[in-house]
């Protein structure tokens, strides 16, 4: 550390002080990496963010050549994707790559929110922190739903009627709205058109620049640590934080141990199991989209089935409508709905545990559910488990005031 | 350095509670028969391209596959693919049209006799595994017969010469609900030009053949993922030793 330190911090000349002069390379370098400090002692959870973004440049990069060979027309889009996948060289791999990163851009950002949620990431200071996140994974949902209209088979079509039909529940204005955004009747060749434009220009546009804020913001305040202690409260007299390491060297060598596992992972579904059982690529999506064939079973991708199974839990369009929409968007207040004291689940009490617990198996059994077909039995079982999934939230002033928390050591817990 | 918490290892048991009984629900929507193809087994992959060719492409079509590609795969020179499979196609880079115009199938059935470029994809081997032994004698049927699988379908029984035609057997059961009727299986009424095993293996052929052109690179991948596999965990022991290494002195 000592020598890569004296590298950065020794006097220049040449091109490099050439360039600092006109822009701040040396300091953004210094502020963002070598010299940003963060907690020791990040366990597992703490490489979600990292992966995040490598699968946003993963998307970005396949993302880019797909729109080589894409066609982006009613008429074509179903048979260019099947092009790609059979006569363009190395079609399939870039095809695959980047449906396969679709469901792990989602099991990532899932897993990061839960991260800070199980160690009070979004707790002061850090609320801008979070909602920034809360408006990446809105663009990124919507990101989603406009890259699963292009291959236009029927899953494509029939999945985004429904969503989309959604809207034209709002009163007075609803039919106007749907009306809107498929800038037509029904889905068209024109829906198409205006999806490819936001998936391929707009939205991704948002996400880059949304992921950097991010980064900015984290960065201003520090990454918190699974003990949910501010690492900034105890300095040495070097003014670096006690607990505190360099993000370079120390997490980029770690981070790439969990990178090149994660593209292990990644591997072994591209590479073995693409459709993963009709989860990550679903069945009915081999067919072309027909217009006068409703699929029996319309579900859409796993990564929205949590919230599809709360939309469907409700027996009233508008209402259920309202209540998946409410379900998406709770997360935003979690900084003020928690009123706990201590920000790690670690010094929590059992009451937190319990509900954080309940509120994790709920998101799961719900998310199974939206891929099932609405049988009475699955209908009841939603019903209960969207009653957790709120309670979670709106209980949680509630009982993280009452839940008694351990003390919080002045330093991290580490083992080394 | 990775220390799973008690709430990481119960969402885990979670996750994977949930993964059994999706597969376990998945499982048992139906009563199918398996087809047990064998994707690598290329001698039976050539006899389903055959049995596509001559019993299949005259109504439908494989508007995505390319003779070359099954060629290339199939292990097929390009005399054996001219002399035994493009009956309907004149250069090997043609794709796979069927001898039917759609329109005129349209008006002749009802409906085109669907593309089979992603038939495997979109209903699964099993799927038409039954389908294609699922023909029995219904009188009330515009083509004599109707499916198992797929009830009303507007496909004649195109390989009765060689299963022949078969009946289904129902038994009545009645009880304090009414009478119900369950299917016990297919009884023969005239034989074919194959014993049921031989039908058996022409039918796994073709569904192998159909599977395989589902996706031509099957094979590719599952190859090439081994290697990237086998790269990445030489790749992942270097990169730990490299944190170790920068990780030392972090007490």
């Amino acid at each position: 550390m000592s020598r890569i330190e004296a590298e950065v911090g020794k006097p220049q000349g040449g091109i490099m002080q050439w360039i600092d002069e006109r822009f701040p390379w040396t300091e953004t370098m210094k502020y963002h990496i070598t010299e940003y400090y963060a907690s020791k002692n990040f366990n597992f959870w703490y490489v979600f963010g990292v992966l995040a973004m490598l699968v946003l440049v993963i998307q970005l990069v396949t993302g880019i050549f797909l729109t080589m060979n894409y066609k982006p027309s009613a008429l074509e889009a179903f048979a260019s994707v099947e092009y790609i996948m059979r006569d363009v060289e190395w079609g399939w791999l870039i095809r695959y790559m980047h449906s396969t990163g679709a469901s792990f851009f989602f099991i990532v950002v899932y897993l990061h929110m839960f991260r800070a949620m199980l160690y009070g990431s979004y707790k002061k200071p850090r609320e801008l922190v979070w909602l920034i996140g809360m408006v990446i994974f809105f663009v990124l949902m919507a990101e989603a739903f406009a890259g699963y209209l292009l291959p236009w088979g029927q899953m494509s079509y029939w999945g985004a009627q429904v969503i989309i039909s959604l809207f034209g529940a709002i009163p007075g204005i609803g039919e106007a709205i749907v009306e809107l955004i498929r800038g037509d009747y029904s889905i068209s060749d024109i829906t198409l058109n205006r999806f490819f434009a936001l998936h391929v220009v707009v939205l991704p546009l948002a996400l880059i620049s949304l992921v950097l804020v991010h980064i900015v913001a984290l960065h201003q305040v520090g990454s918190l640590n699974p003990d949910g202690i501010e690492i900034k409260e105890q300095k040495g007299p070097d003014g670096i934080p006690l607990d505190g390491i360099a993000f370079h060297p120390y997490y980029t060598t770690k981070d790439l141990v969990a990178i090149i596992i994660f593209m292990m992972a990644f591997s072994g579904v591209m590479f073995f199991a693409p459709d993963m059982g009709g989860y990550f690529l679903e069945h009915a999506n081999y067919e072309p989209a027909n217009l006068t064939a409703t699929p029996e079973h319309i579900s859409p991708v796993w990564y929205f089935t949590p919230f599809y199974a709360i939309l469907r839990a409700v027996p009233d369009k508008l209402w259920g409508a309202t209540m998946m929409a409410v379900a998406v968007i709770l997360p935003v207040f979690l900084p003020w709905l928690d009123r706990s004291r201590v920000k790690s689940i670690r010094y929590r009490g059992w009451i937190y545990k319990f509900a954080l617990t309940c509120f994790a198996i709920s998101f799961v059994v719900l998310g199974w559910l939206g891929t099932k077909p609405p049988d009475t039995l699955y209908t009841i079982a939603a019903r209960i488990f969207s009653a957790v999934y709120f309670a979670f939230f709106l209980l949680m002033p509630y009982y993280t005031t009452i839940d008694k928390t351990k003390p919080v050591p002045d330093r991290v817990v580490y083992h080394g | 350095m990775v220390r799973f918490g008690w709430l990481a290892r119960l969402v885990v048991i979670a996750a994977c509670f949930v993964t059994t009984l999706a597969s376990a629900a998945g499982a048992g929507d139906e009563q199918m028969d398996e087809a047990f193809i064998d994707p690598d087994n290329i001698p039976s992959l050539q006899r389903g391209a055959k049995n596509f060719i001559n019993y299949c492409s005259g109504c439908h079509s494989a508007q995505y596959v390319r003779y070359n590609t099954i060629g290339k795969h199939l292990q097929l020179s390009e005399e054996q693919l001219v002399n035994n499979l493009m009956f309907n196609a004149v250069k090997t880079f043609e794709t796979m049209r069927a001898a039917m115009p759609a329109a005129d199938a349209e008006r002749w059935f009802g409906t085109a006799p669907p593309d089979m470029s992603l038939i495997a994809r979109a209903k699964g081997a099993d799927h038409i595994y039954n389908f294609l032994k699922g023909f029995y004698i219904d009188p009330d049927s515009p083509t004599g017969v109707d499916n198992r699988v797929l009830a009303g379908t507007s496909m004649p029984h195109v390989l009765w010469e060689l299963q022949g035609y078969q009946k289904a057997v129902y038994s009545e059961i009645t009880d304090e609900h009414g009478t119900t009727y369950h299917f016990d299986g297919f009884e023969e009424v005239t034989a074919g030009m194959m014993n049921a095993d031989e039908y058996d293996d022409f039918v796994r052929d073709t569904v192998n053949f159909l599977a395989y052109i589902a996706e031509p690179i099957r094979s590719d991948r599952r190859r090439l993922g081994k290697w990237v596999l086998i790269y990445l965990f030489v790749f992942l022991i270097l990169a730990w030793m490299l944190k170790n290494q920068v990780w030392k002195d972090v007490k």
